[in-house]
């Protein structure tokens, strides 16, 4: 099963590597993964998707828990919460297929955030499934260039994960 | 107070109370060294090798519940340390190891001894710091100590560059009083209602059975698992790291369990139906086969680490704790009245214990000409009345010391169980005579293991540290022979070593005593003699039968009822 873990971790050197070394370590697959400073500069809040059996995931916690600069954590997928990830998309676009483009870019509520004669590049923001999708309903081979963020999410109504 | 870089370093180990540093100088650490000299309060051990260093401040730490202390230069100084540092981890053993590193505006240009060092030990850490700042080293100092010996314990390493030390650098300086971490809270006080149901589930068993781990030495809970014990009435078995925490020569004690362990507690584990896990980790080394691991078993498990709790096996009852809070409730509870042990209920439980004890499954061939190493272990727990710290290396050697020299206090069998790191058991020993110079500190080896760090030798002598170290010297690296004669058809390959050193004239050119034995009439009065000499270290090289293996076992894969015995060991149905 996918789960996401939403962590909130100290700002030092070296916190990034001991998440990604402890999931190396430990033969725990990461399938994406985001870090940047919070409001407060002095923690991270890291995104970070894997799959895994209940136990794993569960062990994956511990472990997690167990680094010194992992201050909390918490499952996202266990309750409800909203998941966003960033794509652009670089596309061959000439002739009819500017057109269609377009229209696409619009049902999928993106955007076209640079032009030449003949490529655009397209903003489409949402989960990973929707992101997939607008790949799927793209001309494969106009599709020249694909960068993905990650996931990054955040759980819905009061609770939350803060200090 | 105005100090440099390298003695706040210094001044801050000496009000973290430190007695002993365990080190090697170098490059990077001559600040620190320098600083060093002009005090007298911290002793420097000079090592002959930066994996003797570790050993040691591990042995120091395993006998006396304080951080070892270890200084090692930049590059290969911190490298070599690497294997004494994850032994430490895997046994979660409480070590500080500050290293130098290269100068600060030099890290990352592959300068002269440089390495990540904090990247190379980051696996193997509980924690790990690069100091950049002269005014953190103190703070650093005090966290380092602070995650080192708390929660479960663990080495921490402190990686400081050369300029941080500057001795023309001069700030001020005041040493913590305490230190607070909002990422590290380790839990300490087990959950009541968690306890009370343990204590239900156990109070209802038939068949129950402790087994306890390093967890009980190291949360100092010997007497309360005493206590907790003689109360059920229950067996209990100890883990290789958990060995003296219950008296082995106590009745209620049936050995240790594992691939190695008793025919009495193996069976036992195998048939119980409440199984009380207190400070262990279900190692595999422990539990053989996982689907076949206690397979009628209702588990309850105490443990300081979240992660140890169903990582390997399910626990139905866990309770996350310092095990000596939970075993005080657990008591408490018992001598409140509300609960009260049944002794009928088990009295069937132990008549079928007592059957399996019968078969004495650790009998060897007494008649044997040869000298045997079981009879060598024997004799040196005679000689030294149960009383000794003893260390070991790591193989068959390290088997016969855990089944055959009974522990009955905490702290007092060393070895390294996690990471079975030979050459552990001669510096380790350097370690534990410091801490207890009164008491007497055997290192029971192997002409393998020994020749793995033999140049502590000469820290034993610089040092005046007398220990005794008991070579099984039976010429092959015995328990990869044992494993070869069993599952590869006796094709020993590369584990017989066709030159060995003289080891009476090795150790005589250490400027210590060496004695060969090859007479099994002559064991017990050169163990005797040996121990007699109160301030020498001694050698003994005993020559000893090169075919024997350690009984009983369990082969890699098979579970607890499929133990392979002693030949020539009477067995009852279960075996047929």
């Amino acid at each position: 099963m996918r789960h996401i873990l939403s962590i909130l971790m100290e700002n030092e050197a070296g916190a990034l590597s001991r998440v990604a070394g402890l999931f190396s370590a430990r033969g725990y697959n990461i399938e994406s993964l985001t870090v940047a400073p919070t409001e407060d500069p002095s923690m991270s809040r890291m995104t970070l998707v894997t799959r895994g059996s209940d136990e794993v995931v569960e062990q994956i916690t511990k472990q997690l828990n167990k680094l010194v600069d992992v201050i909390k954590l918490i499952d996202l997928a266990e309750s409800a919460h909203i998941e966003r990830e960033i794509m652009l998309v670089k596309v061959h676009a000439q002739g009819g297929y500017r057109e269609e483009v377009k229209r696409l870019t619009e049902i999928f509520r993106g955007s076209i955030i640079d032009v030449t004669a003949s490529s655009f590049i397209i903003e489409v923001t949402g989960a990973q499934d929707k992101l997939d999708a607008f790949l799927k309903a793209l001309e494969e081979q106009s599709v020249f260039e694909v960068v993905r963020s990650g996931a990054t999410g955040i759980s819905r109504g009061e609770k939350g994960l803060h200090l | 107070m105005e100090l440099s870089g390298a003695e706040i370093l210094v001044q801050s180990l000496k009000d973290e109370g430190v007695e002993y540093i365990f080190g090697y100088p170098g490059g990077s650490v001559l600040h620190i060294y320098d600083a060093l000299f002009k005090q007298e309060d911290v002793k420097h051990v000079l090592v002959r090798h930066e994996q003797g260093a570790t050993h040691s401040a591990d042995g120091y730490a395993r006998a006396t519940g304080k951080p070892g202390v270890v200084l090692v230069t930049s590059g290969p100084g911190a490298t070599n340390a690497v294997t004494g540092i994850a032994t430490a981890y895997m046994d979660s053993i409480p070590m500080v190891v500050v290293s130098g590193q290269t100068p600060t505006p030099m890290i990352g240009s592959d300068a002269f001894q440089e390495v990540d060092t904090v990247g190379i030990t980051r696996p193997c850490v509980k924690h790990n710091f690069l100091v950049k700042d002269v005014r953190d080293i103190a703070e650093t100092i005090k966290k380092a100590f602070h995650i080192a010996s708390t929660g479960r314990p663990g080495p921490v390493l402190v990686d400081i560059p050369k300029d941080v030390t500057d001795p023309a650098v001069l700030v001020s300086y005041e040493y913590p009083k305490k230190v607070s971490m909002r990422s590290y809270n380790p839990s300490v006080k087990g959950h009541k209602g968690q306890i009370k149901k343990a204590l239900e589930l156990m109070l209802r068993a038939h068949r129950p059975i402790l087994y306890t781990g390093g967890g009980v030495v190291l949360g100092e809970a010997s007497d309360e698992l005493v206590a907790l014990t003689k109360k059920l009435g229950f067996p209990i078995t100890n883990t290789l790291m958990g060995l003296g925490s219950y008296p082995a020569t106590e009745r209620q004690f049936i050995g240790m369990l594992g691939m190695h362990g008793t025919y009495e507690a193996n069976k036992a584990m195998h048939e119980c139906d409440t199984l009380i896990a207190i400070g262990a980790r279900f190692d595999d080394r422990v539990t053989g086969k996982l689907s076949e691991f206690c397979p009628n078993a209702t588990i309850i498990h105490v443990d300081i680490d979240p992660a140890s709790i169903s990582k390997n096996v399910k626990v139905d009852v866990p309770i996350v704790g310092e095990v000596k809070g939970v075993l005080k409730e657990m008591l408490k509870l018992l001598n409140s009245g509300e609960f009260s042990p049944k002794p009928e209920l088990i009295s069937k439980w132990w008549e079928r214990i007592e059957k399996w004890r019968s078969y004495n499954c650790l009998d060897y061939d007494r008649e044997s000409k040869l000298i045997k190493p079981q009879y060598v272990v024997e004799q040196l727990y005679e000689v030294t009345n149960g009383e000794a710290f003893v260390t070991s290396d790591v193989g068959q050697h390290q088997m016969y010391a855990a089944q055959y020299y009974k522990f009955n206090k905490p702290r007092r069998w060393i070895n390294s169980g996690g990471l079975g790191t030979m050459g552990f058991g001669l510096p380790a020993a350097i370690g534990v005579k410091l801490a207890h110079p009164e008491s007497e500190v055997a290192c029971v080896t192997g002409e393998g293991s020994i020749q793995m760090c033999i140049q502590e030798l000469s820290t034993a002598l610089q040092y005046k540290t007398p220990i005794k170290i008991i070579n099984l010297n039976n010429g092959y690296l015995g328990m990869v022979r044992q494993w070869q004669e069993f599952t590869y058809e006796s094709r020993y390959s590369h584990s017989y070593m066709d030159t060995i050193p003289e080891f009476m004239k090795l150790a005589e050119s250490y400027g210590h005593v060496g004695m060969r034995i090859d007479k099994k009439e002559d064991v017990r009065g050169a163990l005797e003699e040996a121990f007699a000499q109160k301030d020498r270290t001694v050698f003994l090289d005993f020559i000893t039968d090169p075919t024997e293996n350690v009984y009983p076992m369990i082969e890699a894969g098979k579970g607890h009822h499929e133990m392979r015995l002693a030949p020539g060991m009477i067995t009852d149905e279960d075996l047929a």
